[in-house]
């Protein structure tokens, strides 16, 4: 019985913070369909919105409106970087964008530290954070609404790209550059769209983590991190597969905190990067590949 | 007859469940210049890309010079003797013309990382070494006037001339050209057939892919000829030009292009 | 002009140099103590910028784990002389053989990808890497760090001061960039450069393109070892958190600011690096009185990127031309890059 209570407990902190990945890692694919670079500012956009958040909480605004304050602030900052930092360099190298969405990254990050100082920081809970009870294992509410919200944006974004007007563009962008210039669609501002929009779901995987974990100005490095392996293990272009994958790495990280020793988590959800990109570079699931957005 | 410099025996290429190429023979005796021809789509690049070990084949062999390389790595390709141009050109754009020709060299040299670093005797003999040859494949192209600068500045033909200067730097006994004649001006063209004709003097080999009709009935010695992936006939210019299959084939594409 | 002889195709002259090595000798001399412990540090970077250079600028691979190299050499000495007492240049050479090792085993599979994968290989393998610095605590000391490594002794010479250190950081930096330079120079470099121009094209003319990444990237990790070690010689305590993902992407900082497709332009990116980093603490706090750690990335974030949009070649084609007008040399080769003795092609001959 003891062993079955751990093993749920395992598996709903697991499944917590394997959504958070899974937001930051859609985030991730939704650019690299539309820009071919991986942007290594996405975990940063999530530092920013817990930071925000964190502040105009601490303001006595409320909650709501804070969170949706925060959120939009951060997809202005997305688009802004898109249009200051990717845009003029469009027609350069893969490797000199990679390096440019670094040097963002480590921009918004230093910007956090003048701004909110080096020390933790945490968010209350959303709702009163009494634990809950199942089969033995102790289930926080913030850990509900962190599932909960970000189920909720995927299927969201899946709307936006299935069935509006600007997110059937971008997808038709992914399948066909050319095709969707003759439509009248341009695809310059199709990378804007899709780096706001990956910013928002940034920002919104930070403010639901932030009450649990805190956040600090770092938290976005190792975010980002596993969100790639995550997006890596789905395939880079695949978004269900990804979101199989966040689950999967948050799952595998609380077992391996759980139960063997929390010092190596980060090194075997990295091993698991390099095997993946080794040996099954399209992803896991390569066969099983639907649609790209 | 000698054994024939190339031989390509069933050689065929599946992407997936597509044949690109399919049971291709033919071959090739030193000192012979073979175009391949065929419509667009026919398989042709995929061909050189297999010959040249870019592709390794579904099945089918290559053999050169009485050895077999199916499946090797380009780069020991190159090494055996078969070096190539490309289609959309490939160029060192960091690089000046002369060592763009001078890096054609690498296999005829030996200089390893510790040799250099340090440099050691031998070091500066083999740069002059490959200087020299760089340059003198420069002049035969006749760009040896721009040999300082940076290739990226060239004028598209000139950058074919230095691709053919290049693939030429480590005297391989056979050089794939893939389309050489495209984007060039008639001039281009006559000069770059005269550079070609020059070489196979001086006992190089060419296979080679072109649509310019004129061209390839102009300098081939012989044509194969290549639809939907199959080898559809081989022949002497005359022989291919009078073959009613391949005339088949193409006004087939025409009519084909004006249906779109 | 008439150009004929390959001594017309690499700037081979070593007047700049000589000066620029003059110049060396007299800085400690008129330095203070701050500025002096400041140019070891520039010196010690500078080593693993150049091999980075010739990793990222010359081949064309990106690495955001060099960290793990420079760590490893770093442990590598700490334990070696600190733990067993052996002698400083056994730590290096461990420290090479081990992170050679490392660098062939991760390099096979890794320098088969390309960009987007290959930056996260190497950051993956950074983080790796770190984790074991941090865990493996009856060697490392963990978090707490290792204290009391000895001085460097060489041979009976103890470099126990920091002029004494100066000269040797700044004697092997010149030496490695020498050796960067003669191979850069030679049919090796240019089969470097040809991948970096087009891996399709290099592969097609003979050059084993697998073969020749693997081979810089030891290189590169050889040199970043060497600087690591000596590292931690020089301030005699170390702790996992020198070698983060942070410091490598701190290392990429340097070479896009100095100018990666330069030999010189690893250590003039130290130079600014470390130079402006030093103001922006002294400075910054002035506007921000109660900042604290690392703020200044938020300039060198920003700079990364204006560089990469604005001046894409970095510093040190520009810093060459303010040397050439100086030093009034004939317009012979006006269109090169490049500061003293560097290379006469990238991008060249463009004006």
């Amino acid at each position: 019985m003891e062993l079955t209570s751990q093993f749920i407990q395992l598996i709903f902190s697991g499944l917590t913070i394997g959504s958070i990945y899974a937001l930051v890692a859609i985030g991730f694919v939704i650019t690299y369909n539309i820009t071919g670079v991986l942007n290594f500012a996405q975990g940063d956009f999530a530092m920013l919105g817990a930071m925000l958040a964190i502040t105009f909480v601490s303001m006595d605004m409320p909650m709501g409106l804070g969170i949706i304050l925060s959120i939009g602030i951060v997809v202005l900052v997305g688009g802004i970087f898109e249009r200051t930092a990717i845009y003029p360099a469009r027609n350069a190298s893969l490797p000199t964008l990679i390096i440019i969405t670094l040097g963002v990254a480590i921009a918004i990050r230093g910007f956090a530290i003048l701004i909110w100082g080096t020390q933790p920081r945490s968010l209350p809970p959303f709702t009163e954070n009494n634990p809950i009870n199942v089969l033995n294992a102790v289930l926080l509410p913030q850990s509900i609404w962190a599932v909960g919200i970000s189920l909720v944006s995927l299927i969201a974004m899946h709307y936006f790209f299935n069935k509006t007007f600007i997110g059937k563009a971008v997808t038709a962008c992914v399948v066909n550059r050319s095709a969707a210039r003759l439509m009248g669609i341009k695809p310059e501002w199709m990378s804007f769209i899709s780096i706001a929009v990956s910013a928002g779901l940034g920002a919104i995987a930070g403010i639901i983590i932030a009450p649990i974990s805190g956040a600090t100005y770092e938290m976005g490095l190792m975010i980002g991190m596993k969100a790639f392996v995550a997006a890596v293990i789905g395939g880079l272009t695949n978004a269900p597969a990804a979101i199989i994958g966040a689950f999967m790495i948050g799952i595998l990280e609380s077992f391996t905190e759980g139960l063997w020793t929390s010092g190596y988590k980060d090194a075997i959800s990295f091993a698991l990067l390099l095997i993946v990109l080794f040996f099954m570079p399209n992803g896991l699931f390569a066969k099983a590949s639907g649609k790209r957005v | 007859m000698s054994k024939p410099l190339l031989e390509v025996k069933g050689l065929t290429k599946a992407f997936g469940g597509v044949i690109a190429v399919s049971e291709v023979d033919f071959h090739l005796n030193e000192g012979e210049i073979v175009a391949v021809i065929g419509p667009n789509g026919a398989g042709k690049t995929t061909l050189f890309n297999m010959i040249t070990g870019v592709l390794p084949p579904t099945s089918g062999q290559v053999f050169f010079d009485g050895k077999e390389v199916t499946g090797n790595q380009p780069y020991q390709i190159a090494k055996a003797g078969i070096t190539r141009t490309f289609q959309n050109l490939q160029v060192f754009e960091n690089m000046s013309v002369i060592e763009n020709v001078m890096t054609g060299v690498h296999c005829r040299l030996k200089t390893g990382f510790l040799q250099a670093g340090l440099r050691l005797m031998g070091v500066k003999r083999e740069e002059q070494q490959a200087f020299d040859v760089a340059m003198s494949c420069l002049e035969k192209v006749g760009i040896a006037d721009l040999a300082f600068e940076a290739a990226e500045v060239l004028p598209y033909g000139n950058q074919r001339l230095l691709e053919i200067a290049r693939a030429s730097a480590s005297s391989p006994k056979l050089i794939l050209l893939d389309e050489p004649m495209a984007g060039l001006n008639p001039q281009e063209s006559r000069q770059l057939v005269d550079i070609i004709k020059k070489k196979r003097e001086e006992g190089m080999s060419f296979l080679f892919v072109e649509h310019d009709m004129e061209t390839v009935m102009g300098i081939s010695d012989r044509i194969v000829v290549i639809d939907y992936g199959k080898k559809i006939a081989e022949g002497t210019p005359a022989e291919i030009y009078e073959n009613e299959k391949v005339i088949a084939a193409y006004l087939g594409t025409e009519e084909e292009e004006e249906a779109i | 002009m008439n150009h004929s002889k390959v001594s017309e195709l690499y700037n081979r002259h070593y007047g700049g140099l000589f000066l620029f090595i003059a110049a060396l000798v007299i800085v400690p001399f008129v330095a203070n103590s701050f500025l002096l412990s400041v140019l070891i540090l520039v010196g010690l970077y500078g080593i693993v910028t150049t091999g980075l250079t010739m990793l990222m600028g010359y081949a064309g691979q990106i690495s955001l784990g060099h960290a793990a190299f420079y760590g490893i050499g770093a442990y590598a000495s700490a334990v070696m002389t600190g733990t067993y007492g052996m002698p400083g240049i056994v730590g290096i050479l461990v420290g090479v053989a081990f992170a050679g090792t490392v660098a062939v085993l991760i390099g096979i599979p890794t320098l088969k990808l390309k960009e987007n994968y290959l930056a996260l290989a190497t950051l993956g393998f950074g983080i790796i890497i770190f984790t074991f610095f941090k865990e493996l605590k009856e060697i490392t000391g963990g978090l707490n760090g290792f204290f009391g490594i000895p001085s460097f002794n060489l041979f009976g010479f103890a470099f126990d001061t920091d002029l004494k250190f100066y000269f040797l950081i700044w004697a092997l930096l010149i030496v490695g960039i020498l050796f960067s330079k003669n191979i850069i120079d030679s049919r090796v470099g240019r089969a470097l450069r040809s991948i970096h121009g087009s891996d399709v094209a290099a592969n097609s003319i003979g050059v084993n393109i697998q073969q020749y990444k693997l081979k810089v990237f030891v290189l590169s990790a050889v040199y970043a070892s060497v600087a690591g070690s000596l590292y931690a010689h020089y301030v005699t305590f170390i702790n996992p958190n020198l070698f983060t993902a942070m410091e490598s992407i701190t290392f990429l900082i340097m070479v896009v600011i100095g100018g990666s497709a330069n030999i010189w332009g690893g250590m003039i990116g130290a130079i600014v690096y470390v130079l402006l980093n030093e103001l922006l603490k002294e400075v910054v706090p002035m506007f921000f009185p109660n900042v604290g750690g690392e703020f200044q990335i938020v300039f060198f974030g920003i700079l990364l990127v204006a560089i990469l949009i604005y001046m894409p070649q970095g510093l040190a084609p520009t810093l060459g031309k303010v040397w050439r007008r100086l030093a009034g040399r004939k317009n012979k080769k006006a269109a090169v890059t490049g500061p003293p003795n560097a290379d006469a092609t990238v991008g060249g001959s463009k004006s």
